[in-house]
């Protein structure tokens, strides 16, 4: 186990210095100018394009700029923005509001899909069943984007129920954008869960279980769901890292100040260090859960060995 | 056997110069069973619903695409009147009027052009490129495979619409071709750049999983290159579960698509689109809903239609749901 980790720890690195090169060499490397577009409209004198292409190592070839990068990053220092904020800061600022809006995502994820997964699983083909294959097919075909929308102008503008901007009113702002970013993945916990669970009850355990007359109740509980559960918990385990990198409609249409609203105005002022800081850290948290969950099912599944 | 089968072995041993008579057997086990993986998709496709509810809707916003103007009730898009800005839908006009004052339900059918291509380039790009890289990789295996397999971790870690959207952000400052230019080819290209990984990881365990198997070996053994095994004998298992994610996929990149352009690094004005609609459209929503809300439903429409198609293909091609 413990090599199995340390092996996996090993092959994150070329990935995560690959993965914020790419970004990096996108931001910079391309011919475009970030200095021209910071000055917008109006053309700087020479001397300060001169000043702030050094500020910004803009001169350096592209390895020697990301190396630098590399050397300051490890000294905690993410670089500064345009503005002469620490990306650090930024981040710090942003990251709390992802974090919530995650959390509150990973709830709904928990509480909807895992229960309308398990009724439907339990009764398959049944009424309830047929409802939840509809209802996730239908959630999944509609944009993240156009559920933003809908959630809005129904449960916010019209029936006035929750919030529709901001974050004035406590984690009570976040349920909205929460349960809209929680969609698709609620939508796919539940036919996971419905998969899982259906499966299951055909297994020659739940049939034992019967067999000696444990009542229903208790086979699905105690021996059926903690095994059909393996395969979900480890999906939302994996879902916690793509939810944070990927709010960036959610936050943006529900003017959350969150890491993937922050990114979204960084990318469109070009402003490199903010995108490349930013970007990086939702890629660690990517991979980062991703090995988490490896790890995980070796620990729920005891016939999983990784040595 | 097939007679493209046979066709195949004999060209296998005609480019190998052997003659192993395995090539015209005299008992063919297999042709009372032809083609039946597809016979049997396509009998149970047939049953059901949720594909053909798919494929008319999938029709209808293809003939949108290629004759907008049949689904218009006669209006053009551009010819725009100010007087009837922001006018709600009525039995004349089904979808309205925009805030310049057009015709909402021709702009909206004008967008599905633009939607469709887009969403079909890309899938194309984004499965030549999966292909390629990963039957190369599951084929041929060690550093390859390795640094294939790295690359494609590097672009899975980076969220498809981040990537592209810095990508599209950069590209008219650069001189890149078709990136630079601003148009469906670009956002087409960005978005299968950075969507490919999924295509290739299934292609590699196909051609991973049946690379030893015994026929591979046969054609082997008979002298077929390297890349005409490859093509003729292994690439068709991965057939059916490249098509499914494909047909799915198409839908996923339409909604990219629309996001991208509403985020403003898609498509730009002039240029209709259900993304720039969208857009205009949000700070009405509280006096006109009716602006976001028509090219939503149609954008939602046609996700739609592609993903239940994919999803009753998957399960059309996978026996183990057939009882």
């Amino acid at each position: 186990m413990g090599r199995y980790v340390a092996r996996r720890l090993l092959l994150t690195i070329p990935v995560l210095l690959g993965a914020s090169f790419l970004i990096f060499a996108m931001v910079y490397a391309l011919p475009g100018d970030p200095i021209r577009a910071l000055a917008g409209d109006r053309p700087l004198a020479p001397a300060v394009v001169a000043q702030l292409r050094d500020q910004f190592n803009l001169n350096d070839p592209l390895g020697i700029q990301y190396l630098k990068y590399l050397g300051n990053l490890l000294h905690g220092d993410l670089g500064t923005d345009f503005n002469g904020r620490p990306v650090l800061d930024t981040i710090a600022r942003t990251l709390p509001v992802t974090v919530k809006l995650a959390a509150v995502a990973v709830v709904f994820e928990i509480i909807i899909g895992i229960v309308a997964g398990v009724f439907a699983g339990i009764r398959r083909n049944g009424y309830f069943d047929n409802l939840v294959l509809v209802s996730t097919t239908l959630i999944v075909s509609i944009p993240i984007l156009v559920l933003a929308f809908l959630a809005q102008y129904t449960l916010g503008l019209t029936l006035g129920w929750f919030p529709i901007a901001g974050t004035k009113e406590g984690i009570y702002s976040y349920i909205l954008p929460g349960l809209v970013l929680a969609s698709a993945s609620l939508a796919y916990v539940a036919r996971l869960t419905r998969t899982s669970v259906a499966e299951n009850l055909r297994a020659d355990y739940v049939r034992t279980a019967r067999a000696k007359g444990l009542p229903r109740r208790t086979i699905i509980v105690r021996h059926t769901l903690r095994n059909s559960l393996i395969p979900v918990v480890t999906y939302i385990g994996a879902d916690i890292g793509a939810l944070l990198g990927g709010a960036i409609v959610t936050e943006s249409v529900f003017n959350l100040p969150g890491m993937g609203r922050e990114v979204y105005n960084a990318v469109r002022q070009q402003e490199g260090a903010v995108v490349v800081g930013i970007v990086t850290l939702m890629v660690f948290f990517f991979i980062f859960f991703n090995l988490i969950v490896d790890v995980l099912y070796a620990v729920l599944d005891p016939r999983i060995r990784y040595d | 056997m097939t007679d493209q089968q046979q066709q195949d072995l004999i060209h296998d041993e005609v480019e190998a110069g052997t003659t192993t008579g395995l090539a015209s057997p005299s008992v063919d086990v297999t042709s009372d069973r032809q083609n039946s993986l597809w016979s049997d998709a396509w009998k149970s496709l047939k049953r059901n619903p949720l594909f053909w509810i798919g494929a008319v809707l999938g029709v209808i916003f293809t003939l949108m695409a290629i004759a907008p103007q049949m689904f218009a009730r006669g209006a053009d898009p551009r010819d725009c009147n100010l007087s009837n800005s922001r006018v709600l839908p009525s039995a004349e006009h089904w979808f309205g009027y925009d805030q310049q004052g057009c015709d909402y339900l021709a702009n909206v059918v004008y967008g599905a052009r633009n939607s469709l291509i887009i969403g079909v380039v890309a899938v194309l790009v984004l499965l030549v490129l999966g292909v390629a890289v990963g039957a190369i990789g599951g084929y041929y295996g060690g550093a390859i495979d390795g640094l294939f397999s790295r690359v494609a971790d590097i672009f899975y870690a980076i969220p498809t619409i981040l990537g592209a959207l810095v990508l599209l952000k950069v590209g008219p400052s650069t001189n890149l071709p078709v990136i630079s230019d601003r148009g469906p080819g670009a956002v087409a290209l960005a978005l299968a750049l950075f969507g490919w990984m999924t295509a290739m990881r299934l292609v590699r365990s196909q051609v991973i999983a049946v690379k030893s198997s015994d026929y591979v070996a046969a054609a082997r053994a008979m002298g077929a290159s390297s890349p005409r095994i490859l093509v003729r004998h292994i690439l068709p298992n991965a057939v059916a579960p490249v098509l499914v994610y494909a047909t799915i996929t198409i839908g996923v990149l339409i909604a990219a698509e629309a996001t991208l352009t509403y985020l403003g690094v898609g498509l730009q004005r002039p240029a209709i689109s259900w993304g720039l609609q969208i857009d205009a459209g949000q700070d009405l929503l509280r006096t006109a809903p009716h602006l976001v809300l028509f090219p939503s439903l149609i954008l939602t429409l046609t996700v739609m239609a592609f993903i239940m198609m994919g999803d009753a293909l998957r399960d059309a091609l996978d026996p183990r749901q057939r009882s």
